[in-house]
This record gives C-alpha cells, sequence and structure tokens, in this order.
C-alpha cells in the first residue's frame, strides 16, 4: 500500500519528545492510580503501554489527553504541558477507545463525515481527507455499506480511518485488534507501520502480551508504576528474572506433577513449572546448572526427560516475571 | 494425524448448523481423545461456541452427527449434561451471591447434597485459589476472579468432559496463567477439556489445536504440526529503514512474504540458507543496514495467516 498521508505540516516536536511524562501521579481519594510514572515515547514511534486491567493504563491515557488533571508531575503532549493546554494539543491528537463509537446505523462514508466535521473538516479538504481514509481502510466501493454490517476486521480500519481524518501527529489506540481475525490483525498493524514511517506516533494499550511483540517500545505498567521499560527485544534479555527451559519428556502429565512435587518439597528450586502441550516449561534461575537435577527428579518419578533446551521467553514470561518481582518488593517493604 | 490409538471421547462428523442464511458450523469433522487438551482457535464469528454448544447438546445439529463420551447429541441430552461441564463465555454467576452462595446454588441445581457437598465446594474453592474470598459478592471479584468461580461452579457435579468457551477472554496475563495452571492440574486427573479461544498464543498450551476459519476447521494437529504445515521456512532480520527494507524484500525473488514484526522483520523464504542470501544480498545492494539475521521457529499466528492466505488464494483459482 502507498502512504498517502504525509502530514501537511512537520511534526510540532520532530527532535524532541512526542510523550514526556515526569513522575505523574493521580490519586483518587487515597487510592493511588497513577504512582510516579515517567517516561518518554520519540516522535514516530509505536509505543506499547502494556499492564493488566486497572493497572493504570486508561487513567495515564486520560492524562495525556487533558481529561483529567494530574495530582503531581507533568506530561508533555508535543510539545505542550497537557495539563494546561489542552485545548491547543487536543486537535492534533487521534484516539481509537476499546468500544469506538461508529453510528451502526450510517453508512461508512456518513461515519467518516460525521467525524470529518466533528473535527471541523469542510468542503474539499473534508472530501480529499475521507477519500485518503477509505483508501487506508481498503473501503473504496464499499461506502454505502452499513457500518452493523461490516465485520470486526474492517470496523476496526474505518475507525483508525475517521481517527486520522484530520492528521493528527499521536494516535492513542485502546486494546485495538480485540476478537479481530490474525489476517485482519495483520493488515491492521501493517497500517500501524505505514503511518508511523510518515511521521505519526502509535500510542497502544493492551493486556494482550501477544499483540505487544508488534510495538517497538515497551512500558509495563502494574498497580500504577512502570515495571519495565525498553524494546521487545531489550524487555526480555533484561527484564527477564531466570531464563525459560523447554522439556520434551515422553510423558508430559507426569514430568508436571513430578516437578511441581520437587518445587513444593523444596527439592529443587524452580520459579514456574507449567504445561505447554507436549512440552513443560519451567522458569529457573540459572537454568543451566539445575538441567542435571531436573533430570535426575524426572528419572527419579520414572518419566524420560527428552531433549532440554533454553528457549526465549515470551513478552508473558517477562511481564509475569516482573510482576512477581514487584510482588516481593512490596510485600518486603511492609514492616512486620 | 497425531498418533492416538485411544478411542475418542469426543466424535464429529459432517457436523453442521445453519441459523437463518448463516452457516455457522460448515461440516465438522473432529476426533478428542480422552484426557486430551484440545483447543479451539479462531476469530470472532468463525464457529467455536456454536461448535461447543453442539457439543454440549444446548443446541440441535442442522446436519452431522455427534457423540460425547458415547452417547448422541440429538438422543442423549440427559445422560451428556451429566458428564460435561460446559462453561458459557458469558457464564452467568449470580453476582449478588457470595463466592460460596454462587457453588451452594450450582451444587443444588445438579443435586450434589450434604457431606458430599461441603467436601467438594471446600476443596473447588482451594483448587480455584478463591477460600481466601468466599464471602465476597461475585460482583466484587476481578474479572480473572470471575472466571476462576465460574470454572469451579462448571466441576461441582465432576464432569469428566469440560467444554470451556473462552476462558480467558478479556482476562489480565497472570490471571490468565494461573487459569491455564488449574487446567493443568484437572489435565494431571484425567479430565478431556475443549477450549475455545481467539488468542493464538494459548495454541502452545494445548495438545492438539483445531483452526477455524468460516464454520470449517481448516487445519488440526499439534502446535508443531500446524507450525510444520507452513511452507518454507521463516527468516527474522533487524533492518535499519524497516519500510524500505520491507517493500524492497517484499520485490525481491525467493521471499514469498514479508511481515512487520515490532523492530524485526519476518520474511517467509524457501528455504533458510539461501533465503539469508538473498536477504542479506538485496538489502548491502539497496544501502541498507540490518542485524541480528537469523531462521526462526514460525508462531501459530502466522501457520494460522500463511493458512488461511492459502486457501483463499486457491477458492480464488479457476
Amino acid at each position: 500500500m502507498k502512504f498517502p498521508f504525509r502530514p501537511s505540516a512537520p511534526p510540532r516536536v520532530a527532535h524532541g519528545s512526542a510523550i514526556l511524562v515526569e513522575n505523574l501521579a493521580k490519586d483518587f481519594g487515597h487510592f493511588r492510580a497513577v504512582d510516579n510514572i515517567s517516561f518518554q515515547v520519540p516522535p514516530g514511534r509505536i509505543f506499547g503501554f502494556l499492564g493488566p486491567n486497572g493497572s493504570g493504563k486508561t487513567t495515564t491515557i486520560r492524562m495525556l489527553l487533558g481529561l483529567l488533571h494530574p495530582t503531581s508531575g507533568a506530561a508533555t503532549v508535543l510539545g505542550y504541558d497537557v495539563a494546561r493546554h489542552a485545548t491547543q494539543v487536543r486537535p492534533r491528537l487521534g484516539y481509537v477507545s476499546q468500544r469506538f463509537s461508529l453510528y451502526d446505523d450510517l453508512t461508512v462514508i456518513e461515519n467518516l463525515k460525521f467525524y470529518g466535521r466533528t473535527y471541523g473538516l469542510m468542503g474539499s479538504r473534508l472530501n480529499e481527507r475521507i477519500a485518503v481514509a477509505l483508501k487506508l481502510a481498503d473501503l473504496v466501493g464499499r461506502e454505502k455499506e452499513l457500518a452493523r454490517n461490516l465485520s470486526g476486521g474492517w470496523r476496526q480500519r474505518l475507525a483508525l480511518g475517521a481517527a486520522i481524518l484530520h492528521q493528527p501527529d499521536l494516535v492513542f489506540l485502546d486494546e485495538p485488534t480485540a476478537g479481530v481475525d490474525p489476517v485482519s490483525r495483520r493488515i491492521f498493524w501493517d497500517l500501524l507501520y505505514d503511518l508511523a514511517a510518515g511521521g505519526t506516533t502509535i500510542f497502544v494499550t493492551t493486556h494482550y502480551m501477544d499483540e505487544a511483540e508488534n510495538c517497538e517500545d515497551l512500558a509495563f505498567i502494574y498497580n500504577g508504576r512502570i515495571i519495565a521499560r525498553g524494546s521487545p527485544a531489550q524487555v526480555k534479555t533484561a527484564m527477564m528474572r531466570g531464563q525459560v527451559l523447554e522439556l520434551n519428556p515422553d510423558n508430559p502429565a507426569l514430568a508436571l506433577s513430578a516437578l511441581r512435587a520437587a518445587q513444593a518439597a523444596g527439592a529443587l528450586s524452580l520459579e514456574e513449572v507449567s504445561l505447554y502441550g507436549a512440552q513443560v516449561h519451567v522458569v529457573a534461575l540459572a537454568a543451566e546448572k539445575i538441567v542435571p537435577s531436573i533430570k535426575k527428579a524426572l528419572k527419579a518419578a520414572g518419566v524420560d526427560p527428552g531433549p532440554i533446551a533454553v528457549i526465549e521467553p515470551t513478552l508473558e514470561d517477562v511481564f509475569i516475571s516482573c510482576v512477581r518481582a514487584a510482588d516481593e518488593e512490596d510485600a518486603a517493604a511492609i514492616p512486620s | 494425524m497425531s498418533s492416538n490409538h485411544q478411542p475418542a471421547i469426543i466424535e464429529t462428523t459432517g457436523l453442521r448448523r445453519v441459523f437463518g442464511e448463516t452457516v455457522a458450523v460448515a461440516g465438522l469433522d473432529l476426533a478428542i481423545a480422552p484426557g486430551e487438551i484440545f483447543g479451539l482457535l479462531g476469530p470472532d464469528g468463525a464457529g467455536k461456541t456454536t461448535t461447543l454448544r453442539l457439543l454440549a447438546s444446548i443446541l440441535e445439529p442442522t446436519a452431522g452427527h455427534a457423540t460425547v463420551a458415547g452417547f448422541d447429541v440429538r438422543r442423549d441430552k440427559a445422560a451428556i449434561k451429566r458428564r460435561i461441564g460446559y462453561m458459557a463465555q458469558a457464564f452467568s454467576l449470580y453476582r449478588d451471591l457470595t463466592v460460596i452462595e454462587n457453588l451452594n446454588f450450582f451444587a443444588d441445581v445438579f443435586g450434589v447434597r450434604g457431606k458430599q457437598r461441603r467436601a467438594r465446594v471446600d476443596r473447588l474453592l482451594a483448587f480455584a485459589r478463591l477460600t481466601e474470598f468466599k464471602g465476597r459478592r461475585a460482583e466484587q471479584l476481578s474479572g480473572g476472579m470471575q472466571k476462576k468461580l465460574g470454572l469451579a461452579c462448571t466441576l461441582i457435579h465432576e464432569p469428566e468432559i469440560l467444554l470451556l468457551d473462552e476462558p480467558t477472554t478479556g482476562v489480565d496475563p497472570v490471571s490468565r496463567r494461573e487459569f491455564w495452571d488449574i487446567l493443568a492440574d484437572l489435565h494431571l486427573q484425567g479430565a478431556t477439556i475443549v477450549i475455545s479461544t481467539p488468542y493464538m498464543d494459548e495454541a502452545e498450551r494445548c495438545a492438539r489445536i483445531g483452526l477455524m476459519h468460516a464454520g470449517k476447521l481448516i487445519e488440526h494437529g499439534t502446535p508443531a504440526e500446524i507450525k510444520r504445515s507452513v511452507p518454507g521456512q521463516l527468516i527474522e532480520v533487524r533492518p535499519a529503514q524497516r519500510l524500505a527494507a520491507r517493500k524492497l524484500l517484499a520485490e525481491t525473488p525467493g521471499v514469498h512474504e514479508v511481515q512487520s514484526y515490532g523492530e524485526t522483520l519476518h520474511v517467509f523464504v524457501d528455504n533458510a540458507r539461501d533465503g539469508q542470501k538473498i536477504i542479506g544480498r538485496a538489502l548491502k545492494q539497496a544501502g541498507i543496514e540490518y542485524s541480528g539475521m537469523r531462521p526462526i521457529e514460525p508462531r501459530v499466528e502466522e501457520a494460522f495467516i500463511s493458512l488461511i492466505r492459502r486457501q483463499s488464494e486457491q477458492e480464488q483459482a479457476p
């Protein structure tokens, strides 16, 4: 696909940060939803903001959109202090929420016209931008279809098309591809890469770690705090506590119960033991040193351990490892 | 496909279900062995929920046959219901009842009484890691805990077969891992588990998977078999100018497909050795620097995309 939406004006912050967050915090009564977070996103990057529900993702986005006032700290978005200059920044932002409200009883083109006018686009400029959005969403020829008749993948692309009508410099996407089929998901991500290559900064939230592999930069947020940062590759190498071993035992069920028993009895120091189909994954510190003890425990249970290899952790492995470390730190910090 | 010689505990032939004009399940042939964890994978609308409802004998098939634990889904509904635990996607807990009241309610429904009931409720609370929350109202539980309570309620009559419809959708990663650990415990106790999910990475958790698309089972086998079904090999490379590299490689002879993936590109080629040479040469000629070139194993998601693309190409061919 050709890239048709080069911004007419250069981004406001060609060399600085599209987003700069410093010690940002938000309290709701006694509850601290966002706890002194700091990060920055360079222009044109695809940044993934990951965390479980209730971890502070939405509160952070609402502060970045200028909808919510921080308790302390600062957020600079496209060069503006967003708490004070929300009205200047907001026209340069696009937002696709999880339940982006397309009008089901309007056609594709009517939806785009509606959103375009909301952003203050008119006349030939509106038509020009709608043509671009239709091309982006691959909806040319389906202009008169009702939004309700579009499948999940098409709807998502139409929502993205509507959100970039006004050529925003920064687009926020909240759980963008939940429930969308893998082929449509692939197409959607290719659109995001094209947008980013044209200079648009993309901020994606998800609790779906598989999706996060598509991002160039990541931050994990948990209990309002950022517990890991970096590219997917950096996060995998630097933030994982221990290593993942992949076991191919002849009897996976028996191997799983033997290793769990050894773990419970304190005979083997394992962070985690999980069943993966015909394989068993073990997370352990100094994994390679522990391999002989694992083999011994399995043989004692009558299981042929099969080949054992160190494998690359998934982002989910890393996230869970970081969460456990954060929980332990919290537990240690509570005076007994 | 897999070397399973046990007779199937769930078997379907030509199973079909039509709603008006919509073909939800289009002729399904499936055999699931006792004690297996079988994953039904596919996007929204692929036919996963309808398949599970047909197996649970909640829906009548339009055509075809299905047996569950040896019983026919049309004729032996009562026998099937005693042996299965079906957890719907929107499993209805009583939101204003506590955790333990919900369990007791489901025990009543299935006629589990007296001492047996008390023992089972205690065991299920511990099993689902909910003992310390037993007095909490269901509506005050997190999404992950609600799913665990739903599973515990599904287990109250000790079914041998579990049919779980997207139990991990919308659940955070930590709860999701815990949920799978609980499923592994059930597997160790010998339960047969059929679980549907839209998340391709959960395929790795299953002994065998079936990939559903538009009502059809387009492929089934172990995760390793599914990944091997992708023709050619996959090379990962980390170029400096990713967009330019993607366009260049997509047009390079010998390259079948290029996918962006974070900072990397995934390039499908016929074989790893020649493929790496072709990619390296093309990038060097264009003056694009790169690092980290290596052959990698495709993920189930990539295998799925490749399968669907090949299938639609075949359909379009005259």
